[in-house]
Formats: C-alpha cells, structure tokens, sequence
C-alpha cells in the first residue's frame, strides 16, 4: 500500500509518500517547506497562506520524487490536528481535493501520534518506547497503555521550542532561535542558576524564561546564559523522561519533533537510557521534524487496521489530544 | 550498618533494605545522574534530600502516616527511614471492589488535605508513592515536595494525582471524585477553590 500524507499544523508544510514493506515503513519521498516570519512569533493566516501557495506544487514534487503515478497511491492522509486552525484547514482542503480528483479514501490523523509512530515504523529494534516529543509547541513525555497512547507528562505552560525561540528572539536572533542557542553554548563556561520546574512529570518554563531574560538585561554573557537554559531545560526534559520509563516499566526511549534535533538534548537522554540499560532510539532529523511521511504512515497504520473516514467527515481539530485517540493497530 | 539489597530503583533514587541500630530500615539514596551536570546535579540532591526530610517530619506532626526517619546525609543524599510493610496502592487498587476502593480513595484524600491544611504539598502524588498497612495509607516519596499555601500549589498537586489516576486505572477513573470526596471534608479552607482551580489548570494543559 502507498500513502500520500500532507502535514500543516504550524510552521512547516510538508508532504511525504511512503509505502508498507511488512510492518515497517519505506520513506519513498518527503518534502517540506518552512514558513518563517519576518518578525515576531508565527502569525496563523499568514503561515496558512504560505501553506496554500505551496502545497500544490508539493504534492507534485513529492509523487515525482517517489516516482509513484497518482493513480497508484492508495490513502491520502492529513494533519488532523493539533495545531493552528488555518494552517490545518489548508492541509485538508488540499488532501480533501486531493482525496475527490483521484477517488482514493481520506484519513485524518493526530500529529502527535504520528512522531511517536514513524519512529517505531522506521527503526528496527524500536516496539514499545516511552517518546519524549519535544518541538516548538509541544512537550510530552508519552507511552502505550491500555489502548492509548497516554501523556505521562506534559508542559503547563509553553513548549520548550517556545521557550528556546522567546528567549532568541528577545535577544535579536532569527526564528527558529534553537540551533543559534545550541552552537553559543557551546561555548558557556559558568552555569548561572535557572528556575528548576518539575510537578510530578509536568514540566514549567515559563519562569525560567523570564530568569534568563533577567541574566541577559543585567548584562550576563550570552553563551553562558544560553548553556545554563540548555542544561536546566534538557535536564528537567531527561528526568521527567526517565520517571515515566520507570513508572510505566519500559526500556525503549524514543525522541522526536525539532528539538530532538539538539545534539546535547540527545546526548543527556542516551547517557540516561544507558545508565538504566534502555534502548535509546532517534530517527534521521527530516523524520523528527513536522513533515508528511509520518502523517502518511499513520494514515495506512490506521487504514489497515480498519479505520475509515468519509471526506464529509474529515473535519479538523485544533485541540486533538494524544489521548483522544483509540490505538487500535496495536495489541 | 550491615549489609544492603536494593528494594527498588527508581528514576532518580535507590532504595535499600538495610539495618539501623536493631530496626529494620529503607535507606533512599539519591543517585548522581550523568546526564546532567554538577551544579545541577548537586543543587537538586542535597535540596531535595533536606526538603523531604523537613515534609515528612512535617507530615507526621498532622497525622499523616509516614514513614519515621532515623537518619539523613545531606552530602550522599541518604536518608534513612522506617520500613513500611504493606502494599503500594497502584498494585492492589485495580483489584478492589467498589466498596473498598471508594473508601481508600476517600481516606487518600483526607490524608492530602491534612497535608495541604498545613501547606505541605507532596509534589508527586500517585498511586506508587501511597502503601496500604494496617488500614492507614501511609505517603512516601516526598522528594518533589515542598511547603506552600498557594491555592495553585494545592490545585497541581492533586492534578498530578487526577493524571496519575487516570492513566494507571483509567478504568476507574471515578476513584478521583472518592478523593476530592475525602478532601473535600478534611480540608479546612474551601475546597472548591482547590476543585476550581484543577479544572482551571486542566484547561490551561495543550489543547483542552
């Protein structure tokens, strides 16, 4: 089976074919394309304008690029959500005409679910890991339990690339703020002490962020302020995620969304993963990051399993909870 | 002090069955992490270690059963505290009938409004860090707690419990309305404040 996934839920629009070889996955071709504000935070018509102007010719690209005919894709899957609501609607409208002009079924999928899917799709020896997801807007920490992919813990307040990006952007850098923040601290020396945020396996930043915006009025040197959020933030990330390891018993540890992309974030949880002799897992960085593949994957997980969708049903949803989703292509 | 097994390793300690003096003993001692580096790693184990021994103290001075300590190294993170027979409440609480698994989740909640009537939040309420002897629920792992009258502090602190519940015995996830029942008529300030503001942090959570 082949599926065409189209992914929109913030900045980026992608779209991504990959096909079922058993019960893994084959990436044929994944594209994306960034939206990146001039100015400020990401402004949701402008982003779903982007997305709009682009999709099309993604979509094209990507099928040429997997060297599929469209009449041989058998799904069209899309960002459900969560997400910004412009930008959802424009990845479904797209998979919806999509869906019409080639008479082949619409799935909507949970974003969320699908970073954690696409890594056990992809990598061999990775069945059933607890995923830290951290990107621009979300943070959790979730796993397999009774039929759902259940949130074990979570940010209260605002993403960690969010937390990364406000404090880049307050200091004058260009979205996204995270590789610019991971290269200066690099070159941090002395460790300036950041709030510590950590309920249960809930998370907090939004302290820590106003404390290193302090540090850097007061004149602080930037590198040092940039290693003190990394090593505060990656850590409370790294401990939440090895609590919910112990708490649920597993020992596969999975990362995924554009942070994991931050070498010392992975390096932190795969010293913890080996001093509890876990399974540390990662995919490539275009599987990490928002992109289509792992929206089509999902698509024809869940089409396999018998899900189906009409197109007059393929609403969005901008609040779509991981946990509202009833994982049933798993025993 | 004789020989040591591990009872348990969690996340961020070890805990050892030890002998201390004639008594039979846990020893919690907080392991140094790798991952991180040492001035985090020594800010959060001797912090940790001094505010968990000042809640559990403080908790037993209210009534709430909690394990009695004999000893503590701020320097090694031990602690040394009294062995609690008996069984943690994640384990046999799935298996109860109705009946009883409302009256155990009522008194968890009397417990924790004990606790927060006196501004003591645990930090980590789950059904692991609860144990069931002798009809008392006995709380353990304060670790992640600390002292705090703010409502907030209190609203978190059982919505750490209400997630907790949830997940672990999502098919019974009445049991949460056992506990605000038992809170409910424990606590002195007005619970609804508390019950209002979990409500207003589950929707402050992404996407409620």
């Amino acid at each position: 089976m082949i599926c065409l996934g189209i992914e929109g839920t913030a900045h980026t629009i992608g779209v991504g074919v990959i096909e079922d070889i058993g019960k893994k996955c084959r990436v044929l071709s994944n594209i994306i394309k960034i939206y990146r504000p001039k100015q400020g935070g990401i402004h949701p018509r402008e982003a779903a304008n982007h997305h709009a102007s682009y999709v099309a010719d993604l979509i094209k690209e990507s099928a040429e690029k997997a060297h599929v005919d469209f009449p041989d894709i058998d799904i069209i899957s899309f960002s459900k959500g969560p997400g910004l609501g412009p930008c959802l609607r424009t990845a479904a409208t797209a998979a919806r005409a999509l869906s019409l002009s080639l008479d082949k079924p619409i799935m909507g999928v949970n974003h969320c679910v699908a970073h954690l899917e696409i890594g056990r799709g992809i990598l061999d020896e990775c069945k059933d890991p607890v995923l830290l997801y951290t990107s621009g807007a979300n943070t959790q920490v979730t796993a397999f339990a009774e039929g759902k992919y259940r949130v074990f813990g979570e940010t209260l307040d605002i993403g960690i690339g969010n937390c990364l990006d406000k404090f880049g952007r307050n200091v004058g850098m260009e979205f996204p703020c995270g590789p610019q923040i991971e290269e200066l601290a690099r070159k941090g020396r002395n460790y300036l002490g950041l709030p510590y945020s950590i309920k249960g396996m809930d998370l907090a930043f939004s302290g820590l962020l106003t404390a290193a915006g302090q540090y850097y009025k007061r004149g602080e040197r930037l590198e040092d302020i940039c290693y003190s959020i990394q090593e505060t933030t990656f850590a409370a990330l790294t401990e939440v995620t090895e609590r919910a390891m112990a708490h649920t018993e597993k020992n596969e540890v999975l990362l995924g969304g554009g942070v994991a992309s931050n070498k010392r974030l992975r390096d932190m949880v795969q010293i913890m993963a080996k001093e509890r002799d876990a399974h540390f897992f990662v995919p490539s960085k275009d599987l990490c990051i928002d992109n289509g593949a792992m929206i089509a994957w999902l698509g024809l997980l869940m089409y396999n399993s018998g899900i189906r969708m009409k197109v007059e049903d393929s609403f969005i949803d901008q609040r779509f909870r991981t946990d509202m989703v009833d994982v049933s292509w798993r025993d | 002090m004789t020989e040591k097994t591990i009872l348990y390793r969690g996340a961020e300690a070890e805990i050892c069955l030890s002998d201390y003096m004639g008594f039979k003993v846990v020893q919690k001692k907080r392991v140094r992490k790798a991952y991180r580096i040492k001035d985090i790693d020594d800010r959060l184990i001797s912090f940790r270690t001094k505010e968990e021994v000042k809640l559990i103290t403080g908790a037993r001075l209210q009534g709430v059963s909690v394990p009695i300590i004999y000893d503590v190294d701020l320097e090694y993170g031990t602690i040394t505290m009294e062995y609690i027979e008996g069984k943690r409440v994640k384990d046999i609480l799935n298996e109860l009938s109705e009946g009883e698994r409302a009256c155990i989740c009522e008194k968890i909640g009397e417990n924790i409004a004990k606790l927060h009537n006196n501004d003591i939040i645990h930090g980590d309420l789950t059904t692991s860090n609860m144990m069931l002897f002798d009809d008392c629920i006995y709380f353990i792992d304060f670790g992640l707690g600390e002292k705090n009258g703010e409502v907030e502090s209190k609203g978190v602190d059982l919505h750490v419990l209400m997630e907790a519940i949830e997940s672990t015995h999502s098919r019974h996830a009445n049991c949460f309305d056992y506990v605000l029942g038992g809170y409910k008529k424990e606590l002195k300030e007005d619970a609804n404040l508390v019950v209002k503001k979990i409500e207003e942090i589950v929707k402050r959570g992404r996407y409620r």
